[in-house]
């Protein structure tokens, strides 16, 4: 442990704890950025309703936790693996049916059309969780609790608790896996492809249908993860949560140039940083505030973001 | 006959994992522990049933598709009679006898009665407001609840550090909405239409974060209270004068004081502030502006070749817009007297498009209609309350792949070329 007493080294200490904490926030941002990336790659189509999709993650990952400690499941990595599937498995199904119900019918209509469904969608999905869940906050215990402290200050511990390693981990693997899947399978080669020309990939002989259900699913999947992990994170969900959450994840995806998968996670991972920051130096009420004007000014300067491509308009 | 089964099954077995873990089990709290609690057996019977009619109607699905057409929607046209001369007298004798219905009504209604009405007038002036950004331009505005904000907060700060009256404030409120829809709109109308709507959702949340935090100027979430009402040329519809110089309505006319006199003026005041929206934006969609907006939701790049900068007419679409949202906010935060950010949330702005999108976007008569139906029918079923946010979303879904010029089509004057069989 790293005992200072030194202010300039205090403020060190406080930074790198401030930059550890943004760290864990933006790469559960990345994995929820990454759903709406990959759509609006394919079908050029933001998905209102997908910060839904991650609240409802969280709150079948809270179903499944309680449900297993209920039943005296003690293993907490079973518990968390498990949790981990079901919420997926369900995410997705929620992720299918809201691209059958939702886009799939509205598909080479007005692009106005689609998005006034999509915010239909959003808001209903709101609703239901909040009239069969309620409205109020629910708490879980806390499942992995500890951490290490590494610095000790005269007024505070820079400490690394055990829940943002697992936070890192996981979402380094589950990215890791998705580049994989994208860059290696047959199905990850028919994204890419439908993303550069959706009319063409279809005479090739590839379902596209098929493929953008899939790219729905997989984002969805990615959200329930993000869901898990933020839930266990801040230990508390509720119906409201979506709502923001997606605005930032969307905020991330600009941020790092919709349409790019590596753009989504250094995305991710830069607004959860400038969050951290802010709370830390200026004022958390506001960090809300910075995200969106973020958005605004990068949409302004550089709408391709930082590792997309400008968006050629094709007549 | 193989493929119908699977696809049954699939749809079953969706259905089923859609609905069993959100509807059948209830988290509870006891202590510091979350117990999962299975629903009811109603519950599960209802889930069960869901998945089997879910797998009938996937499995006998052409069968049903040939026995049942959709019922498709009776053409408003074939209701109103004949274009011509004839309908347009038969149409304004109607109006006529609808506003003279209006003015007269309030005098023999209940004070309840007047008061829904007003509230109703108020999602009527908004529901027209956002109409010309979203039906008429095309684009979408999800933070339009922003600007409501915007001018009910310029009317009570106004009131409360400088003592502005009302009919002062009410276009300095359409003029600062109108500004902060121009200085938002400016930088973000270039680009594409998707990114406007995330970017007016993130607007509404900041101005609603703002009110909620700069306690200093806005009172935070306490709000302000004690906002002035209205005065009809220096009359005071209170039971004593509040300001030096200010004679009370009664007492001018040597009445006896009576409150419903307040309320039955506020909705006078309200049906002449929407009447004005009604003719300004009526005559706007006739002048070259106003087609210049539909021209660009319909064909952008034609516009351009014709030489109009889509930029400027997105702009003017959505600081219009922008204005009457300030007016009713104005009028909203008198009427009220109180206002807080709680007033001005996402869902707000959700019920307005909503409106819009039930009404027929462009249609300005739809709009009215639908605006009537969605405030009025949450009033006269209480339960209907609870599941009213669920049934908006269900319905903008659903109005979107069914019928999405909504239920009353603008009507717009066209020729059409006849073909020879």
């Amino acid at each position: 442990m790293l005992r200072v007493t030194n202010p300039m080294q205090e403020q060190f200490l406080y930074f790198v704890q401030q930059l550890l904490n943004g760290l864990t926030i933006g790469s559960t941002y990345a994995l929820i950025a990454i759903g709406y990336t990959m759509v609006y790659g394919i079908i050029g189509m933001i998905n209102f309703a997908h910060g839904e999709v991650y609240m409802i993650g969280t709150y079948i990952a809270f179903i499944v936790i309680a449900g297993l400690t209920y039943m005296g499941l003690e293993s907490m990595p079973m518990i968390f693996m498990a949790a981990l599937l079901v919420s997926m498995v369900v995410a997705a199904t929620y992720g299918f049916s809201i691209e059958r119900v939702a886009y799939r019918p509205l598909r080479g209509r007005t692009r106005l059309l689609a998005l006034i469904s999509a915010i239909g969608m959003s808001i209903f999905l709101q609703n239901f969780v909040r009239l069969f869940q309620g409205s109020r906050d629910i708490a879980i215990p806390t499942l992995i609790s500890g951490g290490w402290t590494f610095g000790d200050a005269s007024t505070f511990e820079a400490s690394l608790s055990y829940m943002q390693v697992i936070i890192w981990v996981v979402t380094l693997i589950t990215m890791a896996a998705l580049t994989l899947f994208i860059t290696r399978s047959k199905w990850g080669r028919a994204c890419r492809a439908c993303a550069q020309d959706l009319g063409m990939t279809n005479l090739l002989g590839i379902n596209t249908n098929n493929i953008i259900a899939l790219t729905f699913v997989v984002g969805a999947a990615l959200a329930a993860v993000a869901g898990l992990l933020l839930g266990l994170y801040y230990g508390v969900v509720n119906p409201y949560i979506g709502f923001i959450a997606g605005l930032k994840a969307f905020t991330a995806a600009v941020l790092g140039g919709i349409g790019s998968i590596p753009g989504a996670m250094l995305g991710g991972i830069l607004l959860g940083i400038t969050e951290a920051m802010t709370s830390a130096y200026f004022s958390s009420e506001y960090k809300d505030v910075v995200a969106f004007s973020l958005l605004v000014l990068v949409l302004l300067f550089r709408p391709w973001g930082l590792l997309g491509k400008p968006e050629v308009e094709k007549i | 006959m193989n493929k119908p089964i699977y696809s049954a099954l699939f749809s079953a077995v969706v259905m089923l994992i859609l609905a069993s873990f959100l509807l059948g089990v209830d988290l509870e709290t006891q202590g510091i522990t979350l117990i999962p609690e299975l629903a009811g057996d109603q519950t599960w019977l209802a889930i069960g049933l869901a998945t089997l009619v879910v797998f009938l109607f996937q499995l006998f699905r052409e069968q049903i598709a040939s026995l049942i057409k959709l019922p498709s929607l009776p053409s408003i046209d074939s209701m109103l009679p004949e274009e011509g001369p004839k309908r347009t007298k038969l149409t304004r004798i109607a109006v006529a006898l609808v506003i003279v219905g209006m003015f007269i009504w309030p005098f023999f209604a209940s004070r309840g009665a007047i008061d829904l009405a007003t509230l109703t007038l108020i999602y009527i002036m908004l529901g027209l407001g956002l109409n010309i950004v979203v039906g008429l331009a095309g684009l979408l505005d999800l933070g339009y609840v922003a600007f409501y904000a915007v001018g009910a907060y310029t009317y009570a700060l106004l009131s409360l550090y400088y003592d502005v009256s009302f009919w002062v404030a009410l276009p300095i409120s359409g003029l600062l909405a109108a500004l902060f829809g121009f200085l938002l709109g400016f930088p973000v109308l270039r680009l594409r239409g998707d990114y406007l709507a995330i970017v007016t959702l993130g607007f509404g949340e900041i101005i609603r974060i703002l009110l909620n935090n700069w306690t200093e100027l806005t009172g935070g979430p306490n709000g302000i209270s004690r906002i002035p009402k209205p005065d009809l040329f220096g009359l005071e519809f209170s039971r004593r004068a509040k300001e030096e110089g200010n004679v009370p309505f009664h007492e001018f006319f040597g009445i006896p004081y009576d409150a419903s006199h307040k309320v039955i003026f506020l909705y006078l005041l309200a049906v002449i502030l929407v009447l004005i929206t009604v003719y300004v934006i009526h005559r706007l969609t006739r002048m070259p502006i106003g087609r210049a907006w539909e021209a660009l939701r319909e064909d952008d790049i034609a516009c351009r070749s014709l030489g109009l900068n889509p930029t400027v007419v997105k702009l003017t679409a959505f600081t219009m817009g922008a204005s009457f949202a300030g007016f009713a906010g104005c009028f909203f935060a008198a009427r009220q007297g109180f206002i807080s950010p709680e007033s001005f949330v996402f869902i707000e702005s959700a019920i307005i498009l909503a409106i819009v999108v039930l009404g027929g976007m462009g249609s300005q008569v739809g709009v009215i209609l639908a605006a009537i139906l969605l405030t009025v029918l949450p009033e006269l079923a209480r339960e209907f309350q609870e599941y009213r946010m669920l049934l908006f979303g269900l319905m903008m879904v659903f109005m979107m792949a069914w019928r999405p010029q909504g239920l009353v089509p603008m009507k717009r004057p066209h020729l059409e070329l006849k073909t020879h069989e």
